[in-house]
Formats: structure tokens, sequence, C-alpha cells
């Protein structure tokens, strides 16, 4: 199958939503409906490049796009001896990976917004800031440029910030985006500061020079370490994750199932950070002087990995608001991710572990994709049970399972697929994280097994809580919820399962390459700086 | 005759077994074997007792010879739900409560830690 190729495709990806996030205050004002099919359809046509741009990178390998002239003109400059300053992007497939998941999951947040948002007012600004977001996520996860990447994620917090406070009229949800701006403005200052220190040494900004020239200096050090426990904040890691549960219980639904890619977007920056930006100079580091760099942050990783699998579950247990549950589901899954990422970085310079170490980064890369889908499912639940009955106490739920048919079958599916329930999806990825993590220690995979039976306990909890139990009274006149909030879950839940079914498939499709392209094993398709650098010929800088 | 080969190599590609270096993951092959299961269960079901007589006393609540409360009395709250496991690990939610205080500068604090640990650990241990 030959899909055709445009070189506009990444910059499309990013302007589309963009646009579209500026003429929905117009469209807005034509007709209701009308705004909610162009949003919809704005996010589908993202979607599409999207697709494109993935297929294009799969198969060719590095994309490049430089705005604002072309690539020769880009090589002139620096053969003149200009400094890289243009903005560009740069597409591999840890990149598409990510923007496919924010592209899912915006496309199925708005699709839920339809009936979700419906009885709000101030749709226009809803719908602009979404599509802001979306924008930002995706620019975030395509930028091939430091100075970038604080721009889109300010644009992502920004927008975040005002969509988490939608609901002006509840004074936690205020509470929560301050709690979040606070958070996010401290976390992007200290990456401005981070690149501020690599472009005074290296006069570049650029993600590949960068990486090809970092000497590991005492500054490169301390840029490394601003940059990382920056975006580990972001992400949502322990003990730094309070702003997550606050923001993610407080948001509207539909907004939670965006943030999710939002905060997955910035562990899509730790990880270029790790592997891309300082990956050739701490393996140098690590021949040159017998340390171990990698290795020293990768057990840092799995250590903070641990603690966040075992906090979450431990106060998801507990908690009986349903959404503030999930978003402590969520932290532990984030855990998860971590441990395999981690484990990667630790073992991958071990000659002799070396293939567990790959293992694991791949676990870590699938547990992305499936933690993205499964927590999201489970907000969408949260949310579709907050429509219906306007309660989000699990303590004055019960007996949901007669009313709400539909969305209690996509509970279950969410349930076993979170909790790492065979055949679901998080099952896939969490044996590879298990059985990878095992050769590094025994008890690492000890804990994560023995959380994940935890997290199985915390949502059968809320399985029995909400839709067991006799049927409630006050409940008699609930009714299943509309159509468009029922066919978002049904995406998310045909994903799932896909996935569940046919891991291998989904592995080598798009794990592997991402994978391969984070640590350069992947030959003449993945080598990241060696292609982008071979790319701009420039070697004479 | 391509696109044959094409669908058919997408379902090669779709069936493969995962594997984990260690070990194998099939979710086909372990639907089949839960599915047989199921018709094995089914069919000693089948064996069972088919004189069950629904609305008689048979089906009524008992609870030790006690009234059957209301419904929604009945229902045993989120916050009852594995009350012994809660109670026993009080002493580490006390101390996660204290950990969690919902104040903006004690997160910005956790923030400044973990990155103090980072400096020792990155900065100047290597």
């Amino acid at each position: 199958m030959n899909l055709p190729t445009f070189e506009f495709t990444p910059a499309l990806v990013v302007a589309i939503p963009l646009l579209g996030a500026f003429l929905t205050p117009l469209v807005s004002r034509i007709n209701d409906k009308l705004r909610n099919i162009f949003v919809i359809i704005i996010m589908g046509l993202t979607g599409f490049f999207v697709f494109l741009l993935a297929y294009d990178v799969l198969a060719k390998g590095i994309k490049v796009y430089v705005f604002g002239a072309n690539t020769a003109d880009t090589i002139q400059s620096l053969e003149n001896g200009l400094p890289l300053l243009r903005i560009l992007f740069e597409v591999d497939a840890m990149s598409v990976l990510m923007a496919g998941i924010s592209v899912i999951l915006g496309f199925v947040a708005v699709i839920y917004s339809w009936s979700f948002m419906k009885e709000n007012t101030g749709l226009d600004k809803y719908y602009t800031l979404f599509l802001l977001m979306i924008a930002g996520m995706l620019g975030m996860e395509l930028t091939g440029d430091m100075f970038n990447f604080f721009v889109f994620l300010e644009i992502t917090s920004i927008a975040s910030c005002a969509l988490i406070a939608f609901w002006t009229n509840k004074g936690k949800a205020v509470d929560a985006a301050f709690k979040y701006i606070v958070i996010s403005a401290i976390g992007a200052l200290f990456i401005l500061f981070a690149v501020a220190l690599l472009y005074s040494q290296y006069n570049a900004l650029n993600i590949a020079v960068l990486g090809s020239m970092i000497q590991y200096t005492f500054l490169d050090k301390i840029a490394l370490i601003l940059l990382i426990v920056a975006l580990l904040m972001k992400a949502g890691i322990v003990p730094m994750h309070m702003w997550l549960p606050d923001a993610y219980s407080r948001a509207p639904s539909s907004v939670t199932v965006a943030l999710i890619g939002a905060t997955l977007a910035s562990l899509y920056g730790v990880l270029r950070v790790c592997f891309t930006l300082y990956g050739n100079s701490l393996s140098n580091i690590c021949n040159n002087l017998n340390i171990n760099v990698h290795s020293m942050l990768g057990t840092l990783l799995i250590l903070l990995a641990i603690i966040t699998i075992i906090l979450g579950v431990i106060m998801a247990l507990r908690q009986i608001n349903f959404k503030r549950l999930i978003a402590f589901a969520a932290i532990a899954e984030l855990g998860y991710m971590f441990l395999g990422i981690g484990t990667g970085l630790t073992v991958l310079g071990n000659p002799e572990l070396a293939v567990y170490g790959m293992t694991a980064l791949k676990g870590g890369i699938f547990h992305i994709i499936n933690d993205a889908l499964d927590v999201g499912l489970l907000f969408l639940v949260a949310g579709a049970i907050y429509y219906a009955t306007r309660e989000n106490s699990l303590n004055r739920m019960g007996g949901l399972a007669r009313n709400l048919k539909y969305t209690t079958v996509f509970f279950l599916i969410g349930l076993l697929a979170v909790s790492g329930m065979p055949p679901m999806n998080g099952f896939a990825s969490k044996i590879l994280i298990y059985e990878s993590t095992y050769q590094l220690s025994p008890i690492l995979s000890i804990i994560a097994i023995l959380c994940s039976i935890l997290l199985l306990a915390v949502f059968v909890k809320v399985f029995y809580s909400a839709f067991m139990g006799p049927a409630q009274p006050k409940f008699k006149d609930v009714k299943e919820v509309p159509k468009s909030m029922l066919i978002a879950m049904g995406i998310i839940t045909c994903i799932i399962i896909f996935i569940g079914l046919f891991p291998q498939f989904v592995i080598n499709t798009v794990v592997t390459p991402a994978a391969e392209a984070l640590v350069n094993f992947g030959g003449e398709k993945g080598f990241y700086i060696n292609e982008i650098i071979e790319s701009f010929t420039l070697g004479g800088v | 005759m391509l696109l044959f080969i094409a669908i058919l190599d997408t379902f090669k590609l779709l069936l493969k077994t995962l594997s984990t270096n260690s070990g194998f993951w099939n979710p086909l092959v372990w639907c089949s074997v839960i599915v047989i299961a199921f018709l094995i269960v089914y069919s000693i079901r089948s064996f069972g007792n088919k004189e069950y007589k629904k609305d008689n006393e048979q089906v009524k609540t008992f609870l030790s010879g006690n009234p059957e409360y209301e419904k929604e009395q009945m229902h045993v709250k989120s916050s009852n739900v594995y009350w012994g496991f809660t109670e026993t690990l009080k002493w580490v939610y006390n101390l996660l409560n204290k950990m969690h205080t919902g104040n903006v500068s004690d997160y910005v604090l956790w923030f400044v830690v973990t990155m103090a640990i980072f400096f020792i650990l990155i900065g100047v241990m290597i």
C-alpha cells in the first residue's frame, strides 16, 4: 500500500489544531452544532495527518521539516557558520507514537464533549482552549528544538490550566487550576534555565546538534538535572505528584482525558533528554571514565518508579471520590512506565543484560499507549456516571449496572485492562516489564506484580460500590448516557481489545521502532542524531 | 493476488506470539483455553438440579432471623470495603495524609527536595 506523502505533514499536524482553535469562536457564532462538528473534523484531520506522518516515518525514517526556509537554505546558513536557530520539527518513530496517542485522546475527548459539555456555557472558549492544548502537546512531541519544546510546553500548560478551571462555579476546580499553573510555571522556568545553560555553552538549541556536542561538563550536569526533575514533576512522579489528583479530579472528564496526553508529553520529554539529548555524551562518559551515569540515572528512575507504584496504589485504595481514585491509579501506572524505562536505561549498557534492557524499554513504551487508553476509558466512565447521577462519591453510588448497562461493560473492560488482567492490553505491556525487571532484580518484579494485584482490588471495590448491590431508589430514573459519550468510550474500548488480542502486531509496528529510535539501535532508520546531523551536513560546524 | 498476499501477511503478523525473552504470551491461545473451560463448566452445570422454584421462601434474604433493611441500607459503602486493610495500615495512611497537605507551597518543597537529591547523586557524586 502506497500512501501519498506530503512535505508539509509535520507542520500541518500542529497548524491544523492551531488554526482550528482560532476559528472555533467564529464558527461558534453561527451555530453550536456546527462548531461541534467543526472541532471533530479538525481533530479528525489532525489524526489523518498524524497517520500519514507515521506511515512516512515508519517506512522511510526520520522526517525533518524546517519552518520558514527550505532544507537547502538551512544547510547554506550552517555552512556559513551561522547557528542553527530555525524552528524545525524532527519526527522519529517515538515522536510519532506520542503524537498518535495525543491525537486519539483528543479525538475521543471532543466526541465525548458533544453531550457531556452541552449544558455548559462558554463552549467556544472551551473548544478553543482544547485545540490549543492539543496543538501544544503535538508541538512538544514533534519539535527538534529545545526552546520550542519550552514554548509548546507553556502553551499546553496555560491551555490546560484554563480548562481545569473551566467549571469556575466550583471553587475546588479553580484551586486545582491554581496549583497546576504554579507547578507548571516553576517546572517551565527550570526547563528554560536548563535550555539557557546549554545554549550559552554550545550556541545551539537543536536537540540533535546539542546531543552531538554535549561534553557532560558541570553545567551540562546541572542542565540535565533541571530538565529531568522539572519534566518528572510535570509527568506526575512521586513525590512531585500531588498536583495530579487535584487537577485530574476537578477538571471535566473530557479535559482529564486530554490532560493524560499532556502528562505523557512531559514523560516523552524525559525520554528525549535521557536517551537523545544526553544519550551519546553519557555513553561516552561511561566508556572513558568507567562510571556508568546511565546506570545511576536509571537506578534513580527505578527507585522513584517503585515509590510511585506503591504510593499510587495505596492511596487509590482509600479514595472515595471516583475520579481522585482513578488519578491515583494513573500515578501508579506512571510508575510502571518509569520502571520499564529506568530498567532499560540501567541495563542497556551492560552487554549481558542489554536484551532485557531493550525488552524493558519496549514494555515501558508499550505501557505508555496502554495507560493512556485504559486510564482514559476509566475517566470517561467516571464522567458518564457523573453525567447520569451527578455523583462523584463512591459512598453514594450503588446498583448502577441496572441503569447504565453499556457504561458498566466499558468500566469492566477498563478495570481488567488497567489492572493488567489477561487478555487485555495492560497485561501484555506489564508482562514485558515484569520479566525484564526480574533479570535486574526479582524484588522489583515482585513489588510490581503485588501492586498490580492491589490495583485490581482497588477497581473491584469501585465496581462493587458503583455498579453492584441492590438498586438504589434515588437512581431509579437514571438512564444510559447519550450516544456521543458511548461512541467515545466504545472507540477506546475497541482499541484496547485490539491491542490486547494482537500485542505483537502493535509492538512490531510502532513500539519497537520507537524504542530503537530512542536508543539509536535502529540502523538506517533509527539514528536520530546522526541522521539529522547528516541531513544538515553539519560536519564542519 | 497481490491483495490476497498482503491480507495473508497482515493476518500472519496479527497472529504472531509475543516473546518476552524468557517467556511468551499469546492472547488468542489464552482466549481459546478460556472458551473451552467455559464450555466444560457449562456442561457440568447442566447436570445440576432443574427443580429450582422461583418466588418462594427459599429465595428470600435470610439475615440470622433479623428483618431485612431497606435496599439502600443493605449496600456496603465504598469506605467500608477493605476496612481491615486500611485499619491495619492506619500508620501508613496517617503518614501519607500528612504528606498530602493540599498546600501548593508544600508541592514546590517536594520538588526542591527531589532536585536536591538528584544534585547530590548525579551532580556531585558522579
